[in-house]
């Protein structure tokens, strides 16, 4: 894992990310649908920030909008201060269902975006780290009807990483894994972000999962979309699950979901 | 700590065996081939009673309308190598199928070079496909061979307004199908491929294509089928060599035997041609878990 770390190079930094005022919604049979309300989020360089909702209330869509998929319909938003008007690899969105290109190969996957940048000739061996980083070196040449859920959502992993990406995006990248595959990728997540300091959205419905590994913890209500909480999550990695303070800010924050703790 | 030690338990579904080491027990070799006797017998059981049928309705009713298949094979000899007959159409079938083929291919290769990148823009193109739809769904109804008069005016009594037909024939169903499989791609690939900076002309190659694969092919075996039924249509008037030609000539000359010649041979050369295409489709889709004939 060190030589692949190694071989993988880092980004030179993370991007900021500026969500100002942002409110969206869809149309379904003439009616609106109002899906986020005035959401206002601002990312630091490098920072690790896990968004907390409940299902439904919206957390794909503010991806969606990150990722320049869709113009939201009031407000901005800014990647290093420019506005986000697209899509771009450099802000790689990887979304809950792992959307793999079914006529290509694991490795012609993972590809893609070197190949669309045509530096794939010169840059072959940045595919092959990708893959072997998401463990699945075996399996460069299955094609994705071949794998099982959470491999398919790795081989996602390994498609955004191989670009660099500054501001990495993730929708519940974990929620397919089995519970012990969950823990060492969590594990492998943060070790990932400190090496190539780039900065990271994370959506989760696990509150242990964004206490786990985020520097801070943004809460949303039901749908419409509001910012109910901004938590600080001033820990130092790595994280232990037993660290009496994350329990006491578990609490609060299933508080805030509506939920008791009851244990 | 690897992630390669927790890879989910199904993680081995994929047997990555090196082909040159897979041994290949005999026995499944043997099953294989029995598998496809089996297959070919089965197929030919319907062709050889209608054959058995078909001579004993001759001999039956005394007809002399039509040929046994006797006659049919000595003509067939004969079409092919000559030696029996010893008349116009002696040895004749070479130049009379390399025309047709010639016809037949040429026409659907050119509906196939247009369809598909229009198919593939129109799929993709909102503004291509308010344009055009209107206007290809009004054509499409219209029996391609109610073209034939226009297209003898268009191009004169020859085989290129046999050519022209084959073409209309061939070009909607791969138009459409190819259109239909770009409209079924799952959006978010297109998503996902520009998000990896993967658009245009890129984009078209790369994952529009591909996507649309499994419906274009469907189209081209729809349209290659089409295409041969319109050669004979097209070459039936003012065209002196290819197989829609000799049937017309039979027809004339009250050749029964040279007819039902003729008909067997489209029949047979359709088949492998749509054989061929198969073949071809499966080793381009050999990726998808739903094509593998
Ligand atoms: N393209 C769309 N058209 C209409 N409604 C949508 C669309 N995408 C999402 N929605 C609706 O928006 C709401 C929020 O969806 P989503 O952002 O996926 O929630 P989640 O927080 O679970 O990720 C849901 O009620 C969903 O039905
Ligand atoms: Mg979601």
């Amino acid at each position: 894992m060190v030589a692949l770390a190694t071989a993988f190079k880092p980004a030179a930094t993370g991007a900021s990310l500026e969500v100002k005022d942002v409110s969206h919604a869809f149309d379904i049979d003439g009616n609106v649908l109002p899906v986020l309300d005035n959401v206002s989020i601002s990312v630091a360089p490098g920072e690790f920030v896990a968004l907390l909702g409940p299902s439904g209330c919206g957390k794909s869509t503010l991806l969606r909008l990150v990722a320049g998929l869709e113009p939201p319909r009031a407000g901005a938003l800014e990647e290093d201060g420019v506005a986000i008007t697209g899509p771009y690899p450099s802000r790689v969105v990887v979304f809950q269902d792992p959307t793999l290109f079914p006529w290509r190969t694991v490795w012609d996957n993972v590809a893609l975006g070197l190949e669309a940048q045509g530096v794939l000739k010169t840059q072959r061996h940045r595919v092959d780290a990708a893959i072997d980083l998401v463990g699945l070196g075996a399996f460069k040449k299955a094609y994705p009807h071949q794998l099982s859920g959470g491999m398919a959502q790795r081989v996602a992993l390994a498609r955004a990483l191989v670009n660099d990406p500054r501001i990495l995006v993730l929708d519940e990248p974990l929620g397919k894994l089995d519970s012990l595959t969950r823990i060492t990728m969590q594990a492998e997540l943060v070790s990932l972000w400190q090496r190539n300091g780039f900065t990271a959205l994370l959506v989760t419905h696990d509150v242990e999962e964004a206490l786990f590994l985020a520097n801070r913890v943004i809460v949303f209500s039901d749908r419409p979309a509001r910012v109910t909480a901004d938590i600080t999550v001033d820990r130092p990695y790595p994280r232990h699950r037993g660290d009496p303070h994350l329990a006491e800010l578990r609490r609060q924050i299933l508080g805030l979901l509506g939920l008791d703790a009851t244990w | 700590m690897s992630l390669q030690s927790t890879m989910d338990d199904t993680s081995n579904r994929v047997q990555l065996v090196p082909a040159a080491e897979t041994p290949v027990p005999a026995v499944g070799k043997r099953g294989q081939g029995m598998q496809r006797a089996r297959a070919v017998v089965l197929a030919l059981i319907v062709p050889v009673c209608l054959m058995v049928i078909w001579d004993v309705m001759v001999r039956w009713t005394g007809t002399r309308l039509v040929p046994s298949p006797y006659g049919v094979a000595v003509m067939m000899w004969d079409f092919a190598f000559g030696g029996i007959y010893d008349d116009a159409y002696s040895a004749s079938l070479p130049i009379h199928f390399w025309k047709s083929v010639q016809r037949v291919y040429g026409g659907f290769l050119c509906a196939a070079t247009i369809g598909i990148p229009l198919g593939l823009m129109i799929g993709r193109m909102p503004l291509l496909r308010k344009l055009l739809d209107p206007t290809l769904s009004l054509l499409r109804p219209i029996p391609v061979t109610a073209w034939l008069p226009l297209s003898m005016i268009f191009f004169g009594l020859g085989p290129r307004a046999a050519i022209f037909l084959v073409f209309l024939g061939a070009f909607f169903p791969i138009l459409l199908n190819t259109v239909f499989g770009v409209r079924s791609v799952d959006i978010r690939l297109f998503e996902a491929a520009e998000m990896l900076g993967c658009s245009g002309a890129q984009q078209f190659r790369s994952v529009v294509l591909p996507a649309a694969l499994p419906s274009i092919f469907n189209g081209l075996r729809l349209g290659a089928g089409f295409a041969w039924i319109l050669i004979v249509v097209g070459e039936m008037t003012g065209v002196p060599e290819g197989l829609g030609a000799v049937i017309m000539d039979g027809r004339t000359l009250s050749r029964t035997d040279l007819v039902i010649t003729g008909m067997i041979i489209i029949g047979v050369t359709g088949f492998v041609s749509d054989r061929i295409l198969l073949m071809l489709s499966n080793y381009f889709l050999r990726w998808s878990p739903q094509h593998h004939a």
